[in-house]
């Protein structure tokens, strides 16, 4: 602790931080540019100054910058000090030299950091009248604008591109008033975090092409707090909608979760829900009929009630209440996962894993705090990228423990490089190929999928010899088994990661004996397994102690008679199983009903499709990896721009259809009572509810206001329907508004923050007027709540039974576009989907007698596919990959193969 | 400037009186070649060192000698040097040699490196055994082509001689010395930034706290010292400190012999190793001859152009460093600028601050966008097309661009010049600025 005098004010303060940081905790405004509370300090910008005293008798004191000063005991500053103020001011008319003045134009206008900055200076009347320096833009990829005319300097995206995420194509070239802030040369930013450039950048250097697009001020935007639906990490997002598009997808400050930063897929894969082919009324088969809610009912309760036996097939991109809806209307023993068995048994393992409670499922901010990590096989920053971008913050902890031990606090940036240099907290990885966290990691093992389950089991071994021993390995490996081990007990905070990704359940369970061998050794572990889907953890919840099909099954018994009706919730069966096996499952049912959001292959088949919500037009509840249940909330109501919108939320189809079918009552009239139900069903969900406030939660008596203050245009929106505007849609389901009026901005008492914004803080610096303190949880809470955290008992290790397969063996490469089906629809994102290929390493390319770039084949029992060969000289041997793409079909990975020239 | 014009004029040059330069003199030429060297004193120091005398001894002696660095800052290179950690388990510790001499105006180190290379080598490894560094650096200006050249000779030399390497002279100390040539940045004259430009990260400078001595180069302890600075440490090893203070006895408090030169339109122009606070009169009138016929002294900047001007009435004034920081300015690197009465100030203020906006880093705001407003306003005011306001807002410059307000000294060393001139010159200012 640390009292410190401000303005003639005492405050206590935690006493490590900088004066700027301390002042922002305690409300205080100091504007600034360069210091980022995620990135720290580096002084370059100069505009926090403030005015320090010697003591309470120094008169004169010396003008500070504020984030290059300690917070410490007995610190007196000014903030309102007239030479002060005088300073900040000119530090503006500085940068205003060079920049364009053009906010008109500028898309960062309405959330810019520097035009906020200028008013909180008063800078409002420019002296420089001589010519202003140009530059060249570049053309940063689809992602990415980039106008480096309104380029301020202050460096903030070179620190975080590089020093934060790691990316190397990002670089300041030029000196003095002539920097420039680019690529070597035009082309995509190679990062898979280079969309935060558009947050961490304070001005409109860096701004968001997809928005640009579409483009709308986010005054004008109406925004929900949302969860990002691309993989399972459950990012926290905001994405913004006018007409009845999203317009733009922000990140949304989590103190648990995701923090400041989002990755590019999450980021910019929200156009599937732009699609103009969704489906958004029920359509019959070969029919042209127009259908209302109720007619959609009654048509589809016909259909149903003309099968024998019906079966539901779930999602794990739908919510638990989509999910819990759909068994309610199909009954106990005809409910499918909607997974193949392989990923559902994995999925399964996982949950059984994490429910022995012999290691801490940590946060993406626990993630960070580790000191020793091994990556098991999972290609993280292809599948859950945003826990890859937290392990590159893990590995800097070597370098902070460095600067304390000189002294040197954490927030001064520079100096904790300068000292860090190349010493990093040990990270290990085994994989099947080269990755892109491998720059970070103490050492990376390359091996075929068993090998990496025999090192896992051998390091569980080294740690705790009575886990159980393995052979074949080679000295090498036994080597870095014996490093890997070490580096796991020496530290404080070990992590093992792992995950499905491989489809290997040998990899779950040598991550689990390590975690269970650490335990025995008396440390306090971390495990975290990446599922592949938003909500695959959510839904094996759900399912857990029931008898739930998986996909095989469910199709099998189509085509074998035991069961004639089917209902798909929000999912493709094409990409999940072989599409022969569909094709006749389809084939043979009498009548399926989709309800989707998207038109997929599946939908394609539907006798009767009814349309679902989107998670931009419904509400719904998903847990991600980390055991966390979070709600997205509902952004807008389509049926408010065309009265013909007839998308509604998953749960609501499919209980309005039991409904009519068994004639009952509705009794879910919203999603609190699903939400209860489902708690009251399922054990493992019991504390759902807590995931979000209910539909009665009001703060100072209101609703919260989905919309900002300045919301304009909303009269005539509709003027080309109709001149009499409609009542705006009222929100039953929860304690948002579709409005301007209500709550906006920081309050003490919810988590319900739609968007990013102050009283003079419109960009997502305004988040740090949400937080407990600066860079850390939010006031309300972060949002959600952690559901598995089970009390440790007992656990035995797990022996090791590996296939005897020889030869080529099948494995999945994933791609963090096109590896993931949802945000593979969105345009942008598919405009970057590599093209289909078959890999092998250099060793076995050549002994197939194939080379780089030619057509092969590759053979496996009856199945055939053919692909252009890549070669992939970092790729183990023995191993034939196929990635995982919208055009890649559905095999069983594992399975040996063989291949030749085509 | 020819490095040439050496001492001209000086008569009884010897190593008790000028022992960075009698080398030179005595020879009458560049003393390139070791055994040249080792038949002036070469090495002698270096070898009563090494065998005499542990790390500790060098550290005090130089200490109590009160060598300021000649660099132009003048902190005293002893207690720069008592701040690195010794002892056994101080780990890697590095010296760097800052020889990227780009003050304009300012020529001695290329002087000293070009034609007495085996003199900042001793001193080097001196040095480096003084604060247990075993790998030795000189930062050296990139368009220093001879002197990169004769350093690099003299190193292979030093080698064969058993003066660098391992187990220097049976000590059990070992020292790899290397020239590092810069790519041509002013700012790499900041210690910090030089190290930033060693490690090929961008050239600009780092925050202080941590020091260098403490987290320097590659993060770990280093001494960054000027080439002139490091060559007073042989003499006073071999000499005592009683000696150097001896130097400048009657002249200055502050000790030793000073590299003190002269530019511009003065009769000579050229270097002179002098004691220390020698008086600028007694330079330039005695030594340099005064100023080129017809030509009356207008100002003069003491030592480079980042040093506030002086008047005439100033020349009286011992050139020492807390003399000249007294009367307003900074001895810089004490090679002196003299500014005659046919050049427009405005014009000659207007040239240096376009040198600093060009040699500006581009890091902080004050520096990167303050200067070229500077600068424009200075042209402005030369072409006559000077607005109100103008002068207010260089005044506003001055301040805000000072210590303190920027990241680093290069701004406020900019704004010496100006604000300096605008007080002693107010007149030419306000000619400038339209009615």
């Amino acid at each position: 602790m640390a009292t410190i005098h401000v303005d003639g004010k005492t405050f206590d303060v935690e006493g490590s931080q900088n004066l700027l940081e301390a002042c922002l905790n305690l409300g205080l405004d100091i504007p600034y540019f360069c210091w980022h509370p995620a990135l720290g300090s580096v002084g370059a910008c100069r505009q926090c100054a403030v005015k320090q005293f010697a003591d309470e008798n120094d008169t004169r004191g010396r003008l500070v910058m504020s984030c290059m000063t300690p917070a410490m005991d007995k610190t007196f500053i000014a903030i309102e000090d007239a030479e002060a103020k005088a300073f900040r001011k000119s530090v503006v008319e500085w940068l205003m030299t060079n920049h364009p003045h053009d906010c008109p134009v500028c898309a960062e206008g309405g959330h810019c950091h520097l035009q906020d900055m200028t008013v909180m200076t008063g800078h409002n009347t420019r002296r420089y009248r001589f010519n202003k320096r140009t530059h060249i833009n570049q053309d940063l990829g689809p992602f990415v604008n980039h106008e480096m005319n309104r380029c301020i300097a202050c460096y903030r995206c070179v620190r975080y591109y590089g020093d934060y995420a790691g990316g190397t194509d990002l670089g300041v070239y030029g000196a003095h008033d002539n920097v420039y802030f680019g690529r070597p040369a035009d082309g995509d930013l190679e990062s898979e975090f280079s969309g935060n450039l558009t947050e961490v950048c304070p001005t409109g250097v860096f701004t968001d092409k997809t928005h640009a697009e579409h483009y709308t001020r986010k005054w004008d935007m109406q925004f929900a707090p949302s969860v990002c639906q691309n993989c399972a990490v459950g990012c926290n997002t905001s994405p913004g909608e006018r007409y009845g598009e999203i317009r733009r997808m922000e990140n949304r400050y989590s103190g648990s979760v995701n923090h400041y930063f989002l990755c590019d897929r999450g980021r910019f894969g929200y156009g599937f829900a732009n699609r103009k082919d969704r489906p958004t009324t029920p359509l019959l088969a070969g029919s042209e009929q127009v259908f209302t809610i109720d007619s959609a009912l009654d048509a589809a309760a016909e259909l149903l009630g003309s099968c024998a036996r019906v079966l539901g097939v779930g999602s794990p991109r739908a919510s638990l209440e989509a999910n819990f809806a759909l068994a309610q209307l199909v009954g106990a023993g005809n409910m499918c996962s909607g997974l193949g068995a392989q990923e559902q048994a994995l999925n399964r393992q996982v949950l059984e894993i994490l429910q022995l409670g012999l290691a801490h499922n940590p946060s993406l901010r626990e993630i960070e705090d580790a000191d020793a990590v091994l990556v098991l096989g999972e290609d993280l920053t292809q599948t859950a990228p945003r826990v890859a971008l937290a392990l590159r913050q893990a590995a800097k902890n070597r370098g902070l423990q460095m600067a304390a031990e000189k002294r040197v606090p954490d927030w001064n940036a520079a100096a904790v490089k300068n000292i860090a240099q190349n010493e990093k907290s040990p990270i290990f990885i085994t994989s099947l190929a080269a990755t892109r966290l491998d720059d970070v990691a103490a050492q990376s093992l390359r091996a075929s999928v068993e090998q990496q389950a025999r090192i896992g089991f051998a390091v569980a071994h080294a740690i705790d010899t009575s886990a159980p021993a393995v052979t074949g390995l080679n000295a090498e490996e036994q080597a870095a088994v014996t490093q890997i081990a070490q580096a796991l007990l020496a530290a404080d905070k070990p992590l093992v990661v792992s995950g499905t990704g491989l489809l290997a359940s040998s990899l779950l369970d040598a991550a689990a004996n390590i975690a269970l061998a650490l335990k025995n050794q008396g440390k306090a572990v971390g495990l975290s397994l990446a599922l592949r889907e938003v909500n695959s953890l959510g839904a094996a919840m759900l399912a857990a102690g029931t008898a739930d099909l998986s996909l095989e099954e469910a199709l099998n018994a189509l085509i074998n008679g035991a069961a004639d009706g089917l209902v798909v919730l929000e999912n493709d069966l094409y990409g999940r199983a072989p599409k022969a096996l569909v094709d006749s499952a389809l084939a043979a049912a009498k009548h399926i009903i989709v309800v989707d959001h998207q038109a997929t292959a599946t939908a394609g088949h539907a006798t009767l499709l009814l349309p679902a919500a989107s998670f931009a037009e419904g509400d719904g509840t998903v847990v991600n990896m980390e055991g966390r249940a979070q709600r997205y909330f509902q952004v807008y109501e389509p049926n408010y721009y065309n009265a013909g919108n007839l998308q509604k939320e998953g749960w609501r189809w499919l209980h309005a259809l039991a409904a009519t079918r068994n004639n009952t009552p509705v009794a879910w009239l919203n999603l609190d009572q699903v939400t209860a139900a489902v708690a009251q069903s399922c054990e493992l969900l019991a504390a759902v509810e807590a995931a979000a406030p209910n539909a009665m939660t009001r703060i100072h008596g209101s609703k919260v206001a989905r919309e900002p203050r300045r919301y304009s245009g909303r009269t005539s929106m509709r003027a080309n329907i109709s001149v009499h505007e409609p009542r705006q849609p009222q929100d039953a389901d929860t304690a948002m508004a579709f409005s301007m009026e209500g709550v906006s901005g920081p309050t003490n008492s919810s988590a319900l923050i739609p968007f990013a914004w102050a009283p003079g803080w419109n960009s997502p610096s305004a988040w740090n007027k949400f937080q407990v303190e600066i860079g850390g949880h939010l006031r309300a809470g972060d949002s959600g709540v952690r559901l598995l955290d089970p009390a440790f008992d007992a656990a035995t290790y797990r022996t090791l039974n590996l296939s005897s397969a020889s030869g080529l063996v099948l494995a999945p490469i994933y791609h963090l576009y096109g590896s993931d089906e949802q945000s593979a629809r969105s345009e942008v994102v598919a405009s970057r989907v590599p093209a289909s290929y078959i890999s092998l390493s250099t060793a076995d390319a050549q002994a197939a007698n194939v080379v780089d770039g030619q057509n092969i084949e590759l053979h496996s029992g009856g199945f055939t596919w053919s692909a252009p060969l890549l070669i992939n000289a970092s790729q183990a041997a023995g191993l034939v990959g196929l990635p995982v793409l919208p055009t890649s079909p559905v095999v069983n990975y594992g399975a040996t193969v063989t291949v030749k020239g085509a | 400037m020819s490095t040439s014009n050496v001492n001209l004029g000086l008569t009884n040059v010897g190593p008790e009186t000028h022992p960075l330069t009698w080398r030179y003199t005595q020879a009458g030429k560049a003393v390139t070649e070791i055994a040249e060297y080792e038949a002036l004193e070469g090495y002698s120091a270096l070898r009563k060192v090494f065998t005499s005398q542990q790390p500790a001894d060098v550290q005090a002696e130089v200490k109590n000698a009160n060598l300021r660095g000649r660099g132009g800052a003048g902190f005293p290179a002893g207690i720069k040097w008592s701040l690195i950690p010794m002892g056994p388990d101080a780990g890697q510790k590095y010296l760097v040699c800052n020889a990227d001499e780009m003050e304009p105006g300012t020529f001695k180190d290329r002087f000293l490196m070009e034609s007495l290379p085996h003199q900042l080598v001793e001193a080097m490894i001196v040095t480096a055994y003084a604060i247990g560094a075993t790998k030795a650096y000189i930062f050296l200006r990139g368009e220093y082509l001879l002197a990169a050249e004769r350093l690099n000779a003299a190193i292979a030399q030093a080698k064969t001689a058993g003066y660098l390497g391992d187990n220097i002279l049976g000590s059990g100390f070992d020292l790899d010395l290397v020239v590092h040539t810069g790519a041509g940045r002013y700012i790499c004259g900041e210690e910090t930034a030089l190290i930033n430009s060693l490690e090929g990260r961008r050239a600009n400078p780092r925050t202080k706290p941590p020091f260098p001595q403490l987290a320097g180069a590659w993060g770990r302890p280093t001494i960054v010292n000027n080439v002139e600075t490091l060559c007073n440490v042989p003499p006073i090893m071999l000499r005592g400190a009683d000696w150097f203070k001896g130097l400048s006895q009657g002249k200055s408090p502050d000790a030793g012999t000073k590299m003190y030169g002269i530019s511009g339109k003065a009769k000579i122009t050229g270097l002179w190793e002098l004691p220390i606070g020698t008086s600028c009169r007694e330079l330039l009138y005695t030594h340099g001859g005064g100023m080129a016929d017809g030509l009356e002294l207008m100002c003069w900047l003491p030592g480079g152009a980042s040093t506030d001007f002086l008047m005439p009435e100033h020349l009286d004034l011992p050139m020492d460093y807390d003399t000249i920081m007294k009367a307003g300015s900074r001895m810089g690197t004490a090679l002196i600028m003299v500014v005659d009465n046919q050049q427009n100030i405005v014009s000659v203020v207007r040239n240096l601050e376009q040198f600093f906006a060009r040699e500006s880093c581009g890091w902080c705001t004050p520096c990167r966008d303050g200067l070229p407003w500077t600068v424009k306003i200075l042209q402005s005011i030369e072409a006559g097309e000077g607005e109100a306001g103008d002068i207010e807002t260089l005044q506003q410059l001055t301040r805000f661009l000072g210590i303190g307000k920027t990241f680093c000294a290069h701004a406020p060393g900019a704004m010496e010049p100006l604000q300096s001139a605008l007080k002693f010159f107010p007149g030419e200012f306000e000619k400038g600025i339209q009615a």
